[in-house]
């Protein structure tokens, strides 16, 4: 085949922590691709990897506690085999991230109009005076409400919502290919929460950027994403086009989400835990599908080999051997 | 910004008050014969009276305190009872020979502390950060006056290197920037400087392990800075709480020396505060202890307002 690789793809990834005194297997083998443009959000339960596969894309994990296998490639650079000058030079241009707590990713000791001027000079170059120039644009970009002022303010002195506009015009200063947004609105009231959904959906447009969307959320999921890739104890068990997984989940575990909150169907800010058990020991995990000791559709094969990704409908895959049963479920 | 020195400058004149206050008290509760120092043991009543009010101590103490206030604003702390010497001359050549020690130890104690603590706090459970927590806990926890003792056995008495004592040749209480001079300011600077070098690496080490582990680090990370560029960003978020520890052991240096004055015979104003305590001189005591506690005062405002002016999360109001 020829077409154009992805712009992000990500094959066989795997994370595991050395630092304790068992290896914690995080991420244990994902493959993801991302079109340029493309929106896609990866759902799953706390603890299940979703952090740190975004966390290695842009290599912010410990580097020396942890062991990082597999290929990561963006706009066909090797981001596993960067030296340190062309990761910085890559972080904050070529891939960026808005974090869960503005409050927290930002530095409490310098303006905000600081911080992204800072970014800007260090990418481009250039003076400081056209980098705060830009700063007021992106300021006005992301609507922030008498911007000249607000570059002067520091982030104990903004509002949530408007700390993490300010996040999200930092993450855009240099014009990157790949946003990633681990979970930009968990922090946030509801209704701010839709205000920087549609906020990031519209520069997502504008931009024409890749954006990868840490969720617990489905009905953000369905607000801001073309695909969804959901996880389960550091694998991608299901993935395809938003709809699809919507109305057609093929995995037990994806079906147990959505049942878990089908009565309040799509309301915003319900968590996915509903699940009867426990996630997986990441330390300790089992040599067939990590989701097998929670499963109602449990066979004895399940628990001894991991299974392959099945093609499910088009563009839809899921790693489960029973896909043949939850077809009819 | 202003308008928030003038509210602290006018904060502090309670302080000052209450310190001229406290100073002139504390001398008279104090047991002892004030002029027992000057008086031969045989004096008569008669002389004794005498004496008592041509220093004005028969008067009352408010009216006393009232005296030495206003004679002090205009910068006349009074003669020595013991040396006949104005307190007032006595107590600036002692504050300059102190502030000269504080100083240079307290260069040399920020230097290595600093340098210890962010050593310390960027590689922290490595052998370095290791080295130098033991470095510091024994600076803090030795005893100063005896690490000033083994110095002078050691570099004065053994090696031969370095003068035990004194300020300068000969016993000159002027200080002069030739070698000679600075020969004799090592070792009670090195002895000093232990103390803050230790203190000072302590808090930098925990204030820079603690910045570290906050979010708006791996924030940095992402967006691309250096680690140069961290560190500039972690030094801003230490400086204010690592200003406000070096200010306050600059204060304790300024005032807290008189063992070491003591010990290598350095004529500053612990070693003048000794004096005036054993020989009971009244008028040098209590200029001695007023001088220092007004710096004490303008230290501390000094280090507030700097605070202020670099830290945004301190309301100025
Ligand atoms: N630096 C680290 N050292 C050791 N273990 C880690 C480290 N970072 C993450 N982990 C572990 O990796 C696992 C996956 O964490 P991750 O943060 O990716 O979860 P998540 O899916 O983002 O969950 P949440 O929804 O709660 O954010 C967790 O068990 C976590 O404890
Ligand atoms: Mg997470």
């Amino acid at each position: 085949m020829l077409t154009a690789p992805p712009l992000v793809d990500i094959q066989d990834l795997k994370v595991t922590f050395t630092g304790g005194p068992k290896p914690i297997c995080a991420v244990n083998g994902v493959d993801l691709a991302l079109e340029r443009g493309e929106t896609l959000a990866i759902l799953g339960e706390s603890g299940s990897g979703k952090s740190v596969t975004l966390r290695a894309l842009l290599r912010l994990n410990p580097e020396k506690r942890t062991k990082v296998d597999g290929r990561i490639a963006v706009g066909g650079e090797d981001v596993l085999a960067l030296k340190p000058r062309e990761l910085q030079a890559f972080r904050g241009r070529t891939v960026s991230m808005i974090f869960q707590e503005p409050a927290l990713a930002l530095d409490p000791v310098y303006t905000l109009g600081h911080q992204i001027a800072e970014t800007i000079v260090k990418h481009n170059g250039g003076s400081y005076a056209d980098a705060k120039a830009k700063a007021l644009d992106l300021f006005e970009r992301v609507r922030i409400p008498s911007p000249e002022r607000r570059l002067e303010n520091y982030p104990h002195e903004m509002s949530g919502g408007m700390r993490q506009r300010a996040m999200i015009a930092l993450a855009l200063a240099c014009n990157p290919k790949v946003l990633l947004a681990d979970e930009p609105t968990t922090a946030l009231d509801a209704t701010v929460q839709i205000q920087i959904l549609l906020l990031i959906r519209e520069l997502q447009r504008e931009f024409g950027i890749a954006v990868i969307f840490v969720t617990h959320d489905i009905g953000v999921a369905v607000e801001v994403a073309d695909r969804v890739a959901v996880m389960y104890g550091g694998r991608i068990v299901e993935t395809g086009p938003i709809r699809d997984i919507i109305r057609r989940p093929r995995h037990p575990y994806t079906i147990g989400l959505l049942k878990s909150r089908a009565h309040d169907a799509m309301a915003k800010g319900t968590r996915l835990d509903a699940i009867p058990g426990s996630p997986p020991d990441l330390a300790n995990l089992p040599p067939g599908c990590s989701f097998a000791p929670r499963c109602k559709l449990g066979t004895p094969a399940c628990t001894e080999a991991v299974p392959e990704p099945v093609a499910v409908g088009e563009g839809h895959e899921a790693r489960c051997f029973r896909t043949d049963q939850t077809a009819a479920a | 910004m202003l308008v928030y020195l003038g509210k602290r400058l006018v904060y502090t004149i309670p302080i000052v008050i209450g310190v001229s206050i406290v100073c002139f008290m504390l001398v008279h509760i104090a047991p002892g014969d004030p002029l027992v120092s000057v008086l031969p043991p045989d004096a008569s009543e008669q002389l004794k009276i005498q004496m008592m009010a041509a220093y004005g101590f028969d008067r009352p103490y408010y009216e006393q305190f009232f005296k030495w206030c206003l004679r002090a604003i205009q910068g006349d702390l009074g003669t020595s009872i013991a040396t006949g010497r104005s307190v007032t001359g006595e107590v600036l050549n002692a504050v300059r020979n102190t502030l000269l020690l504080a100083v240079v130890a307290t260069f040399i104690g920020f230097f290595f502390g600093l340098l210890f603590g962010f050593v310390a706090g960027y590689f922290r459970n490595s052998a370095i950060d290791k080295i130098a927590s033991i470095l510091s806990v024994i600076g803090v926890s030795v005893p100063h006056y005896w690490l000033g003792m083994v110095l002078v056995i050691v570099f004065a008495a053994q090696l031969n290197w370095l003068p035990p004592t004194g300020a300068g040749p000969g016993g000159s209480s002027e200080w002069r920037p030739d070698w000679a001079h600075i020969r004799h300011l090592i070792l009670p600077a090195v002895t000093m400087s232990v103390i803050p070098m230790g203190i000072v690496a302590r808090t930098i080490r925990a204030l820079v392990a603690d910045i570290l582990s906050q979010d708006f680090v791996p924030a940095l990370r992402a967006k691309g800075l250096s680690e140069l560029g961290i560190f500039g960003h972690v030094v801003k978020n230490a400086a204010p709480t690592a200003l406000a520890v070096m200010g306050l052991q600059l204060g304790y240096l300024l005032g807290g020396s008189i063992l070491i004055e003591t010990v290598f015979s350095w004529p500053g104003t612990g070693f003048l505060l000794n004096a005036a305590i054993f020989q009971r001189d009244l008028p040098l005591l209590q200029g001695t202890i007023l001088v220092l506690a007004l710096f004490f005062v303008m230290l501390n405002l000094i280090v507030d307002v700097v605070q202020t002016a670099i830290d945004p999360r301190i309301q100025r109001s």
